[in-house]
């Protein structure tokens, strides 16, 4: 089957895409939402870059801003009451991002970007496809919306980009509505609507979380292997560090909306250094290392009305001192592209 | 694809798909018998000849194509006697106010003195009224203006509810307010009283003219369905998931959102008709509805209550076209919701 290429204009919102940046870079990213109870800080100062088949994972524990960086990204974060606070979003060069003087806050204004050069892999498929529809007309819809496509055509690509994500006789099952898929065909079916575009950039947002473990793997595995081969970037946001260790290239570890550590995938698994790191490690079974009992994180992950001063992670790291509360420690580097925002890292080191 | 099943089992089977041919089984194993097929009326005849790949059971070569929440709903709906009898009454009552002429047996405006007030009788099926007229004929043309007032004040009232609903729903903030207070005003006046208020200062009715009045009058709530079933719907992934495909508003609105939350306006809707038509009847009962020499249902039991007691065939024959009429769209409301509401089965 043809791998369609699909031609897109390089004009994004009156900027020139340049070919030659980054496919994406954010850079302290802020996002809150205002609701009745206060402002729920949900990213503070999120900073990544992304490159032409790069696998970014972003690790963080429920309600630590992971997805909630990825709508931002996206433009689909629900205003009000989400608002980009502070930072820039940058898609090869050109902001996506730009300050609304009214409101002091940041609107996404390059929606050409989503679905052609962002794409999205929703967590859930049953609930992320819709249910009056036949995937055949939902992935063809991609078609009809961004390339004018006739419905013989759009249903023709459909086939296509379903045989492409490996759904056995696609031709047959593109009038089948989501609820007659299992769960893993629905996930390929969402993967099929993401990549119809041939996005550079395409997010997943925890792709396996609602799938049994031998489907998990072979998702991440088409994955992978539609990413070899059409060199797009991705950005996995997951819980899972078994599906990290497998698939990225860099890790970012989040915790309460700020980064807590960042490094390349063997630095991360073989020198944790921060101890939320550390925890996440000690919290699951490692075939490469034994242990008797494993350690869980003690505490709950904090409430983001009002998140702990200075280090959020304080109350329930083993390392604070009397200065982790009063110090939000920034992020430093470790080695090279290997930096953790703890003031005792080389004590989380040590122990290793 | 291939036809040739040896081909597809060996692509199924080898390396980066592993068992994909046994999920595949599984999902297949999902389907409904093949006797629910033929419901779908002319596009079932497209046969789905799926391949036999190991685990799947012998004799399903033929599956449901039709199953959407409509199609689900059509086969359930099929098999309701309610539903068959409400169905079949309200279409035989469209077809007579579409053609009254064909039903009837006498002009109703073509009325006797010498025959005023005759019993019930061959000649006169209903008898006659004081003018002498067939009351027969008269029930049946009284059919057209209950039939039309009841479907046009629907129709304009579905749209403004959809369209102010889903605007209301789906953008929130202060177009929401604004929506919400206008609907709120509104549901403080009575549609009846209103409509005595409003209509008593016309002076000559018909029916437009008590339509536009119950459409301004009878719009909110059904608006207040559409808007939160619209916020039910908007909350789903797969809003979130169109939008960041790159789908538009309107598109996520016309496309994603409403044919997700239309099934409860449908059953309202429909149950509405008979509220509208039950309205005017009584608007015209109380003399500010239809005027004569309209002929109504409403008109006739209003004239019928002075010789209730000499005369009673005068109120039962429209009161009775009446009841069966308000009925039959309740019942069809009622079956449509059990159908296209599951939780509620």
């Amino acid at each position: 089957m043809g791998f369609l290429r699909v031609k897109k204009s390089e004009d994004l919102g009156g900027s020139s895409a340049d070919p030659t940046a980054p496919l994406l870079e954010v850079d302290n990213l802020h996002v809150e939402f205002r609701i009745e109870d206060g402002t729920v800080r949900a990213v503070n100062g999120l900073s990544y870059t992304l490159g032409r088949g790069e696998t970014l994972a972003i690790l963080g524990e429920s309600g630590s801003g992971k997805s909630v960086s990825a709508q931002a990204v996206m433009g689909i974060l629900d205003t009000p009451p989400g608002f980009v606070t502070q930072g820039s979003v940058k898609f090869r060069g050109v902001d996506l991002l730009a300050l609304n003087k009214k409101s002091k806050t940041y609107d996404h204004v390059v929606p050409e970007v989503r679905g052609t050069r962002i794409a999205m892999v929703f967590q859930d498929a049953l609930t992320a496809l819709n249910p009056v529809y036949t995937v055949g007309w939902q992935i063809g819809e991609m078609f009809r919306v961004h390339q004018g496509a006739s419905r013989k055509e759009a249903k023709e690509k459909a086939i296509e980009m379903m045989e492409r994500v490996k759904i056995p006789s696609a031709r047959e099952r593109i009038n089948s509505y989501p609820h007659e898929f299992s769960g893993g065909m629905r996930q390929r079916v969402m993967i099929a609507m993401a990549l119809s575009m041939d996005p550079d950039v395409i997010i997943a947002d925890e792709p396996t979380t609602a799938l049994d473990v031998t489907v998990q793997s072979q998702i991440m595995e088409l994955l992978a292997e539609l990413q070899r081969e059409t060199g797009m970037g991705m950005i996995l946001i997951t819980h899972d560090l078994a599906v990290v260790a497998d698939v990225a290239d860099r890790v970012v570890v989040m915790y309460a909306g700020r980064e807590m550590e960042t490094a390349e995938i063997d630095d991360i698994f073989h020198l944790p250094s921060h101890p939320y790191t550390l925890g996440l490690m000690e919290s699951i079974a490692r075939p490469d290392v034994h242990v008797d009992r494993l350690t869980p994180i003690p505490g709950t992950p904090p409430d983001l009305l009002a998140i702990p001063s200075g280090c959020p992670f304080h109350p329930r790291c083993t390392y604070a001192t009397e200065r982790c509360p009063k110090e939000v420690p920034e992020l430093e580097s470790v080695n090279g592209s290997h930096s953790s925002a703890c003031f005792y890292w080389k004590e989380v080191q040590v122990e290793l | 694809m291939s036809d040739d099943p040896s081909k597809e089992s060996q692509e199924a089977n080898d390396g980066t798909i592993g068992d994909e041919s046994h999920l595949y089984a599984d999902t297949v194993g999902e389907h409904l018998p093949v006797d629910v097929v033929t419901a779908a009326g002319d596009e079932s005849t497209e046969k789905h000849q799926f391949r036999q790949t190991p685990g799947v059971a012998v004799g399903l070569d033929e599956l449901p194509r039709n199953a959407s929440l409509w199609g689900d709903a059509w086969r359930q709906l099929r098999r309701q006697p309610i539903f068959l009898i409400s169905a079949v009454i309200i279409v035989v009552l469209i077809i007579i106010s579409m053609f009254p002429g064909f039903f009837a047996t006498h002009d109703p405006h073509q009325c006797n003195l010498i025959d005023s007030l005759l019993k019930p009788s061959s000649e006169h099926w209903f008898g006659t009224d004081l003018q002498g007229c067939d009351y027969y004929s008269r029930t049946i043309y009284g059919t057209r203006v209950s039939i039309s007032i009841g479907i046009i004040v629907v129709f304009f009232v579905s749209i403004i509810a959809i369209v102010g609903g889903s605007v209301s729903g789906y953008y929130g903030g202060s177009v929401d307010s604004i929506i919400g207070r206008i609907t709120d005003i509104w549901f403080v006046i009575p549609t009846i009283l209103g409509g005595i208020v409003i209509l008593s200062l016309v002076s000559t009715r018909g029916v437009g003219t008590v339509s536009l009045v119950l459409i301004v009058l009878g719009w909110a709530t059904l608006l207040r369905l559409v808007r939160s079933s619209v916020l039910a719907v908007k909350a789903n992934d797969y809003v979130d998931a169109a939008r960041a495909m790159g789908a538009s508003n309107t598109r996520i609105i016309v496309r994603h959102v409403l044919p997700n939350a239309i099934a409860p306006v449908i059953i309202v809707s429909a149950i509405y008709v008979g509220v509208i038509i039950a309205a005017e009847a009584a608007l015209s009962f109380l003399g500010v509805g239809l005027q004569l020499p309209a002929i109504s249902w409403g008109l006739m039991i209003s004239n019928a209550q002075r010789r209730i007691i000499t005369a009673p065939y005068l109120l039962v024959f429209p009161g009775a076209f009446l009841t069966l009429t308000v009925f039959s769209f309740i019942l069809m409301g009622d079956a449509l919701r059990d159908a296209l509401d599951p939780k509620l089965r």
